[in-house]
């Protein structure tokens, strides 16, 4: 499978990396050296395999369904570009 | 007055201990050393000498009151992926820029709970994707090794290259480090120095930035063997906050050292004599396997026959993850913000400046492999290698071996702005070919000196085990070492 530069430019919107007309023209190419090298994989037989889940065997450990943590709103929004009285700023959404 | 930074942990220990030093003499001669080298071998990306040197104070209060923890007073460097409260952490990205968290990284909570000192952050390929720490948004890091008779720079390797070259150069007696695909492991190899990816599970990745979380693995680069172990020993722990990590105690690694090899089987896999190896690295993996030999081990051919399989499944899964991960940088939360016209245009403006272009090549990668009709055809098709990946390693240990010998890299350090490297993306991913179906089956390895190549640039050999064996590779690593000798680079900087 390949990628035309239509593809390349779909992606990075999914991705939302803004990419101009050069980049995207040269990200074509190397994404498809990169898919050309992972092709191999379709080689080999997996009938009956299933996919790994989790690396090594063990249950996943649940906690109490208690609250435990909190009360860190300043904490939260220490490193934010833009706060406001513990909101996150964002550009305005809704009209 | 000897150089205090020339000393291991374990000798720095003892002199702590008998009060022949103090912490913070051995802190200040660290802090003066990267002083000195910094400008040139670029491994640290923010140096702590204040909080240094308040953390050693505290130290020497701790030994005089015969209070002192496993690391009391030995000063480490902290690779930049590692939470760190109000210091800088960034994973070397451009993107979380001023981030300063409020919290602390549960491996480096470990370290300073039993008395070590923090220098300072390390430099490393950002968010920890790339294998010459080439794509730090703070410029490459200097390997502090060079070629006989050549004044060109090497790469330490990567991601954890800054690690890598802070400990090789004397910059630290100690570093944290990480590894997804290798990136402990070939920049040991490409320095000189001791790195262990231990079992996933075994150190928790709470606090640590996420690349790929299923294959991500906090672990040591040390001086040697012994400094190793005593790192991992302080870093590996359960912990509630990451419920991958596993809750099994942690052994005293270094009480494995200088245990007999006797009667041990190691396994030699065929698949890793690859087409173009160089004939040293094929040297110097009969050398390893005669010292083993020499040792009293049973050394046994193996064959792990998925094994070229595990770079490009790993190709897949690894973007994958980090495509998900990685979402969460969007200019609202933490770092840069660059304005946009709306929402969208900003999260596309910021994430279009704040990313390095390998950074972005394997986010679209992984966005692709993920993208409605390609799931099945990629990503579940490479998760389903994987499970054979690991079926393999199993039948292996089944079948009675114990540990397994494989070279760490294809080759020893390569150039800076290598053109050949530069221009072909999958070239150098080619470097983790070794180190990478580890990562993919989650078991322990790692990489020891083992030999100078023609050039005079250090080469490693990989040690394999079972999951939460460590001790085993511990034991077997002494062996080599010692067999081998330590190496160190001539001063440049």
């Amino acid at each position: 499978m390949s990628v035309d530069i239509a593809t390349v430019k779909r992606v990075a919107r999914l991705a939302r990396i803004a990419v101009s007309e050069e980049e995207a023209n040269r990200m074509t190419g190397e994404l498809n050296g990169i898919l050309g090298f992972v092709e191999q994989l379709s080689e080999v037989n997996v009938e009956g395999v299933e996919p790994m889940t989790s690396v090594t065997p063990m249950e996943m450990r649940k906690r109490e369904d208690v609250v435990n943590d909190g009360n860190k709103a300043d904490d939260i929004v220490a490193n934010a570009p833009a706060s406001d009285r513990n909101f996150f700023q964002v550009p305005k959404v809704v009209e | 007055m000897t150089d205090l930074t020339r000393l291991t942990i374990a000798e720095a220990r003892e002199k702590l201990s008998a009060k022949e030093i103090k912490a913070v003499e051995l802190t200040d001669a660290y802090l003066s050393a990267i002083e000195a080298a910094n400008p040139a071998i670029n491994a640290y990306v923010a140096v702590t000498p204040d909080r240094a040197r308040e953390m050693a104070k505290a130290s020497d209060g701790r030994i005089a009151a015969g209070k002192a923890g496993s690391l009391e007073g030995i000063p480490l460097g902290i690779k930049d992926l590692f939470a760190t409260e109000g210091v800088h952490t960034q994973a070397a990205s451009h993107i979380l820029d001023g981030f300063k968290p409020r919290y602390e990284s549960t491996v480096t909570q470990n370290l300073w709970n039993d008395g070590a000192v923090m220098l300072g952050k390390l430099n490393m390929d950002e968010f920890a994707m790339g294998s010459s720490n080439e794509t730090s948004y703070y410029g490459a890091v200097k390997n502090p090794w060079r070629a006989r008779g050549s004044n060109a720079d090497l790469v330490p390797g990567g991601s954890s290259g800054g690690s890598a070259a802070a400990v090789a150069a004397f910059l630290c007696a100690g570093a944290t480090a990480t590894d997804t695909g290798g990136s402990i492991r070939q920049p040991a190899a490409f320095t000189g120095t001791v790195g262990i990816k231990p079992t996933y599970g075994r150190c928790s990745r709470w606090g640590v930035v996420a690349f790929a979380s299923s294959l991500d693995q906090a672990g040591p680069i040390a001086r040697d063997v012994r400094d190793a172990a005593i790192l991992l020993k302080s870093m590996a722990s359960v912990d509630a906050k990451d419920t991958t990590s596993v809750d099994l105690p942690v052994p005293d690694y270094e009480a494995s050292l200088g245990q007999s090899l006797k009667g041990m089987r190691i396994g030699i896999p065929r698949e890793y004599r690859v087409d173009g190896m160089p004939e040293e690295i094929e040297a110097l993996w009969q050398q390893g396997i005669a010292w083993l030999k020499d040792a009293g081990a049973d050394v046994i051919d193996i064959s792990l026959p998925h094994t070229k399989y595990a770079l490009p499944a790993y190709y897949i899964v690894a973007p994958a993850e980090a495509s998900s991960n990685l979402a969460r940088y969007d200019g609202v939360r933490y770092g840069l913000r660059v304005d946009g016209k709306d929402i969208v245009d900003m999260y596309e403006k910021t994430r279009a400046a704040g990313f390095g272009a390998e950074f972005k090549r394997r986010i679209m990668i992984g966005t692709y492999v993920l993208s409605a009709g390609y799931y099945d055809a990629y990503y579940l098709q490479a998760q389903k290698v994987r499970t054979l990946i690991k079926r393999d390693f199993e039948l292996a240990f089944n079948a009675g071996v114990d540990a397994i010998l494989t070279p760490a890299t294809p080759s020893s350090a390569f150039g800076i702005a290598d053109e050949d490297l530069a221009s072909d993306p999958v070239k150098m991913y080619l470097n983790d070919i070794f180190t990478v179906t580890v990562n993919m089956a989650g078991l322990p390895g790692l990489s020891v000196p083992a030999g100078l190549d023609h050039k005079g640039l250090p080469l490693g050999l990989q040690l394999i085990g079972k999951p939460f064996e460590e001790e085993t590779l511990f034991k077997t690593a002494h062996v080599i070492e010692k067999a081998a000798g330590r190496f160190s680079p001539t001063r440049w900087w």
